[in-house]
């Protein structure tokens, strides 16, 4: 297989962009990724598009080829588009699918798009509910703040975890949000907002939660012996893993680990060749607080049960020994749950090219994302380096 | 949830019917007819759930879709049934009641209504089991 390099990215503002459209959005994302990358849409050879929804939340299907349409790929260059859909992994995924044409040998340029337009729609709790086994889950009540206040619920009970500790990724999460030019929530927090805001799905409040969001972003891959071409900062793919698990969080043995985390990191760090320690920061998904604690525990970086503990001392913010979510994850970036696995592979860019402003990692070498579908039915999982 | 979606599980939400592989012995409620364990090599039959059970994790949900948001708040729990297979389903108790490893046992409720002349879905929901 051959090496894959990441060559540009671009991104729009995350938020309630009620007068931009879908297709808007993916223009203004994939353009500016263009334009990073140095590339015409004549040397593009293949596009995919992450979305989870498209269907429900503005009635439209045959996303891929909506969005080659709109840029002008479609009608006069033929590009082929697909749609990838792993629900909140969508963008995760279709980033994996453009990996896997240039390292097979398949297509050189490839783009990988991320999308979704959440705030045209007004039930979009039952829209994400569609996330989980709907006859199972959903039907009995099951929303996803729902389902991960369980994961927590049953986390708290087995490892002694605080309310406080939880509340802190939230904080942390705002701290970086603050210090990043798209994100949705761009002001600092204290834990008593988080404790003083309004019950979710007990124990999670509203400041737990990430929000609906409008977002799109594309990054443009080709072969790494190719990247030279188009930029001096050529970003390494040193793994691309995926797993899979139970639709039904009900059917896992251990509600408060994801199994298919454990599995794709297990996987990537396996490709990369690269221990635990090499890593210098990580954008894990934190749709909720407590899902970027067992985030970071099912990937290896601490122990089972230490996490909050580890967060709680700062050591997941910016200056820490794992910095987590310096995007702002989920929680303050926003989530437009199609684009955000792309967002996370904007962000690796950003902060491996030494780009980041003022939420730089120093010295970022060695980035890696995790992106999670439902309770983690689906989990997609990259690893980065300079080149 | 649409009539046809609804009406082809009314054994498992009116009964309890669930399916046991006699290969391995496994019981799944919500009904498999693939062994997830032996896949091919399993032989599923049905299975009469006894609808005992405890709570394993619960949350009180207090912000729903609109289909639920008469009930709000509501216990929403993962119950693990005595023959081993879990399920997620609503507890209908006062919420500070809840505690994980509660006994709960299963009874025939409303679950929805679609609107006022709609059809109205009924099925299992789970009651504190008080010895």
């Amino acid at each position: 297989m051959r090496e894959v390099a990441v060559i540009g990215a671009g991104i729009t503002a995350f938020g309630e962009l009620w007068d931009t459209s879908f297709r808007d959005m993916c223009a203004e994302a994939g353009v500016k990724a263009l334009e990073d990358a140095n590339v015409v849409g004549e040397q593009i050879d293949a596009m995919f598009v992450g979305s989870m929804s498209a269907g429900r939340f503005i009635g439209q299907e045959h996303v891929g080829a909506l969005v080659a349409d709109y840029v002008g790929l479609g009608g006069d260059l033929h590009v082929p588009a697909t749609r990838v859909e792993a629900a909140c992994a969508s963008g995760g995924l279709a980033f994996r699918q453009a990996v896997a044409a240039v390292a097979s040998g398949m297509s050189d340029i490839v783009v990988a798009a991320g999308v979704e337009k959440m705030t045209d729609v007004a039930d979009a709790t039952d829209v994400l509910a569609g996330a989980a086994d709907r006859e199972w889950e959903s039907f009995a009540g099951a929303t996803f703040p729902g389902l991960y206040a369980m994961i927590a619920c049953d986390y708290m009970n087995k490892y002694g975890l605080t309310r406080e500790q939880l509340a802190q990724v939230a904080v942390k999460n705002h701290y970086h949000g603050a210090r990043n030019p798209y994100a949705q929530f761009r002001s600092e927090i204290t834990q008593s907002t988080v404790l003083k805001s309004t019950l979710v799905a007990s124990p999670l409040r509203l400041f737990d939660c990430s929000p609906v969001s409008d977002g799109a972003a594309a990054v443009i891959v080709c072969p790494l012996e190719r990247a030279k071409e188009f930029t001096d900062t050529p970003i390494k793919v040193l793994a691309s893993a995926q797993a899979g698990d139970t639709i039904a969080l009900h059917d896992r043995p251990d509600f408060s680990t994801m199994g298919a985390t454990v599995a794709a990191g297990n996987s990537a760090f396996k490709q990369a060749k690269l221990e635990r320690k090499a890593v210098n920061f990580v954008e894990v998904h934190d749709c909720f607080t407590i899902a970027e604690l067992c985030a970071i525990e099912d990937l290896g970086f601490v122990q089972k049960g230490t996490a909050g503990k580890f967060t709680e001392e700062g050591q997941t913010q910016i200056g820490g020994k794992l910095p987590v979510n310096t995007s702002g994850g989920l929680k303050s970036c926003g989530h437009p749950v199609g684009a955000t696995g792309i967002k996370q592979v904007w962000e690796a860019v950003q902060q491996l090219r030494g780009e980041a402003g003022k939420r730089q990692v120093d010295g970022a070498e060695i980035g890696m994302t995790q992106n999670v579908g439902g309770t983690g039915a689906t989990v997609v999982s990259h690893i980065f380096g300079r080149v | 949830m649409t009539v046809a979606r609804f009406w082809r599980a009314i054994p498992q939400r009116y009964n309890m019917v669930g399916t046991k592989c006699e290969t391995c012995g496994a019981v799944f409620f919500p009904p498999r007819s693939v062994c997830p364990h032996c896949r091919r090599d399993g032989k599923i039959v049905e299975y009469q759930c006894s609808g005992k059970g405890k709570v394993m994790t619960f949350s009180v949900v207090h912000s729903a879709s609109d289909q639920y948001s008469e009930m709000k708040p509501y216990v929403l729990a993962i119950i693990e049934l005595e023959e081993g297979a879990r399920m997620t389903t609503h507890v209908i108790c006062e919420p500070e009641e809840v505690y994980i490893g509660m006994p709960v046992k299963s009874v025939f409720r409303v679950l929805d209504r679609e609107g006022s002349d709609g059809i109205i879905h009924y099925g299992t929901k789970f009651v504190p089991d008080v010895a």
